[in-house]
């Protein structure tokens, strides 16, 4: 028996020797084999004891598989390449760097820089933000150019969400006089472009008629819409880029169009009509137009500034200051009422100016320099174009598409005796305001665009000119038909024996002649 | 985004200007435990916020054995009391689609109405619809999953019995696949996979290439990818319909999407660009 019992041990034995070395068997492409291959992966599963291993067991044969590659291969190494964030990352860590010549304790009570922490906290409260960490660094970059600039004051203005990047901006204020400019470079490509025009006289063309519409001027710096200078950055820790003032022109046709920002400040921007200037130019004119439209305050907070010779409303731009005597207005109040709360940026006119500026007498001006050109639809005087005085109340915004203009909230409906009051507006996505007891703050984070309503219907282009003016020697006539021609031809023959019938017997000779 | 990992991933999306303050936060992280446990759900994900004129819509997922198809919408004004999203009809959309416009007010019995004469019969008389905010807002939502929600290529699996399910071993896409907008599918029922030629179909694992990449939407540029947080997090956001924002940290398996807005499609996107 215990040889039979043997006999069948040594057969088991054997199938299983051989099964063992059908396991062992490599792979004629990989050079594996499967008895290896099971034993590193049971070797795993023990090692690390995964959950549920019986439904990951592909993956983890996968993943056997590919470490083994890898392991191969570790006698070669990576080339070690910098990517962007290693990059940022430098360009960050100057923001942490504290000065070595900076004193001990900064303790300056004049200082441009707002209480930056503060003002994150009610945002967190308010609901917008870009997140803690972000916004430390933002306020770092702050910091930064205001170190770099003398300004007066600077404060965080938003952020432009574009496609390929977004734009972090700064709003500053520089005291008069101190800010250089930079005007030349505009004017050099004026006389560039009569250059042209002068070597073109040679071999004249034909002129068009077409007259282009007078130029409103630009508002000076520091008044109007270039109240502020606006500074850019694509990341904090990058370079600071001051944008160019805006021109009305510029906000007209920024009202017209509808364009994503793409993050580039050189990029053209392509629309119809055209853009008058590259996206910086385009980025600029959206600022001004949604700070004018968005800059909001609770009422008291400014007050006019009582000057003896102001009595016109077009001359007192800049007439409002900071009223020490505000007290602050109450949370419920701010929330309840929208006649709470005045914008205090100026509003932007239909002409692309915050101030009025009457064109016509300055076409005359031209005209008469010139000799040649008269005017002849002599203008009467043009209506003044006049938009809401400084510190209006919101109460009077108009309704945008059968919108509210703004919704007010309160940040916590469980602890209201503490919550700040938050405006949004409706008009411009993304803007965003709060208040509480004597602070407030405005900020903007979103795309840059304006609520469009039902949509964005772009401007038709006007219609073409008339070549030559339309009258009866230059119409074409239908030709007749044969039976028109009959008929005439009948009529004329009618007209003739009439006529023949009436010069009587005399003309018979003649008659004869003629047939 | 997942419930469990709200915090942190709102700091990662805070990019896009919105945040939640830290009572919602909190109130989030209470109702949604307690909104899982009474439906039965596997897992609950905060979806993000419709703004209102008066109030706003906070919406939240939760997700069932299929993570694709079993789902259920809530909303809620506090983020503690949450109301059940009705599903979709065809019906549904199409009356949304004629009677509502502008923004929400933010009261879910408001009614839109429109009326419509029939041009073509004069006989028939005016037919008018009325739609509640409810009804909009379902819709809406259904619109936005269909659009614009995403997932990282390879972070859910179509098991053999046709149930959608997280990949266990997802370890998160690399910093230069998560560069390209072909790693990231519409975590929707894919509507042009099944045109596609079988040349196309060759490089495609079925197990994980199930839904559509969002590389061929049309118009193209209809997405934004960048990369934020110092460079450490893959943003992507919709233009079609702005406020929807996805991100993914490369090299981990965190992903999700938030959409945070006012609701309605830019329909302008082809003037844009």
């Amino acid at each position: 028996k215990e040889a039979e019992m043997d006999g069948t041990q040594q057969v088991s034995l054997q199938v299983a020797a051989s099964f063992k070395a059908f396991l062992m068997k490599s792979s004629s492409k990989s050079n594996l084999n499967l008895y290896d291959h099971l034993s590193r992966l049971l070797m795993r599963v023990i090692e690390e004891r995964p959950h549920d291993v019986v439904d990951v067991m592909e993956d983890l044969s996968h993943d056997v598989k590919l470490r083994l590659y890898e392991d191969t291969q570790s006698s070669l190494q990576d080339l070690q390449q910098t990517t962007a964030a290693e990059e940022l990352a430098e360009q960050q860590k100057v923001l942490f760097v504290r000065p070595e010549d900076a004193p001990e304790h900064e303790f300056e009570l004049e200082s441009a820089l707002p209480n930056v922490s503060e003002i994150a906290y009610f945002l967190e409260q308010a609901g917008v933000g870009l997140g803690r960490e972000e916004m430390q660094r933002v306020f770092l970059a702050l910091k930064q150019l205001v170190s770099s600039y003398t300004m007066q004051r600077c404060r965080l203005w938003g952020k432009i969400l574009g496609i390929e990047r977004s734009y972090i901006i700064a709003e500053a204020e520089f005291a008069e006089g101190e800010e250089e400019d930079e005007e030349g470079p505009e004017e050099v490509a004026d006389e560039e472009a009569r250059e042209v025009d002068a070597k073109e006289k040679m071999d004249p063309l034909p002129q068009s008629t077409y007259k282009a519409p007078p130029v409103v001027p630009k508002e000076a710096k520091g008044t109007g819409a270039n109240k502020f200078v606006y500074f850019v950055c694509n990341e904090a820790g990058l370079p600071w880029t001051k944008l160019p003032s805006v021109t009305p022109a510029q906000i007209t046709v920024a009202r017209q169009i509808r364009k994503f920002f793409t993050g580039r400040l050189d990029a053209p921007i392509v629309s119809y009509p055209p853009f008058p200037g590259n996206e910086a130019n385009y980025l600029r004119a959206q600022i001004a137009r949604i700070s004018a439209g968005t800059q909001i305050s609770p009422q008291g907070f400014y007050q006019a500034i009582e000057e003896e010779g102001a009595e016109e409303e077009g001359s007192s731009e800049d007439g409002i200051e900071e009223n020490p005597e505000y007290e602050g207005v109450p949370v419920g109040e701010l929330v309840d009422s929208l006649s709470s709360w005045v914008h205090h940026t100026q509003h932007i006119l239909q002409q692309g100016r915050c101030t009025w500026v009457n064109l016509a007498v300055k076409t005359e001006d031209e005209s008469n320099e010139e000799e040649a050109e008269e005017i002849e639809e002599d203008p009467d005087e043009p209506e003044p174009e006049v938009g809401p005085p400084l510190l209006t109340p919101l109460s009077q915004d108009a309704e945008i598409f059968e919108t509210v203009p703004w919704s007010s909230s309160l940040s916590s409906t469980l602890t209201s005796q503490h919550a700040i009051a938050i405006m949004r507006s409706n008009c411009w996505p993304g803007a965003c305001a709060y208040a509480y007891a004597k602070k407030f703050e405005n900020i903007y984070v979103g795309w840059g665009l304006k609520y469009p309503g039902d949509g964005y219907s772009p401007l038709l282009p006007p219609p073409p000119q008339s070549e030559y003016p339309s009258a009866p020697e230059i119409t074409e006539d239908v030709d007749p038909t044969v039976e028109e021609e009959q008929a005439l031809q009948d009529a004329l023959d009618e007209k003739q024996a009439a006529e023949e019938a009436e010069e009587g017997d005399s003309d018979e000779e003649q008659d004869e002649d003629d047939d | 985004m997942d419930a469990n990992s709200l915090s942190y991933s709102l700091e990662l999306v805070a990019g896009s200007g919105c945040i939640l303050n830290t009572e919602q936060r909190a109130a989030l992280q209470t109702s949604l435990i307690i909104l899982k446990k009474n439906y039965k759900f596997n897992r609950v994900l905060f979806w993000g916020k419709i703004l209102g004129l008066k109030e706003h819509y906070f919406i939240a997922q939760g997700r069932r054995d299929d993570e694709l198809k079993d789902t259920q919408h809530f909303y809620s004004f506090n983020c503690i009391d949450w109301f059940l999203i009705p599903t979709t009809t065809t019906e549904m959309i199409e009356d949304v689609s004629k009677t509502a416009k502008g923004r929400f007010e933010g009261d879910p019995s408001f009614v839109y109405e429109s009326r419509q004469a029939e041009r073509l019969d004069p006989s028939v008389e005016e037919s008018t619809t009325k739609v509640t905010e409810e009804t909009r807002l379902a819709v809406t939502v259904h619109h936005i999953n269909e659009d614009a929600s995403v997932v990282p290529r390879g972070a859910f699996i179509n098991s053999t019995h046709g149930v959608v399910q997280i990949n266990r071993s997802f370890g998160g896409l690399s910093n230069t696949q998560a560069g390209k907008l072909e790693n990231f599918l519409h975590f929707a029922q894919p509507k042009n996979l099944k045109k596609k030629s079988l040349l196309e179909m060759a490089d495609l694992n079925p197990a994980l290439d199930f839904l559509d990449p969002l590389s061929e939407d049309i118009p193209k540029g209809s997405w934004s990818l960048q990369f934020e947080s110092a460079n450490k997090v893959c943003v992507i956001r919709s233009l079609l319909w702005l406020g929807l924002t996805f991100y993914h940290v490369p090299m981990t398996p965190l992903h999700g999407f938030i959409y945070i807005g006012y609701g309605t499609k830019n329909l302008d996107l082809p003037f844009m660009l």
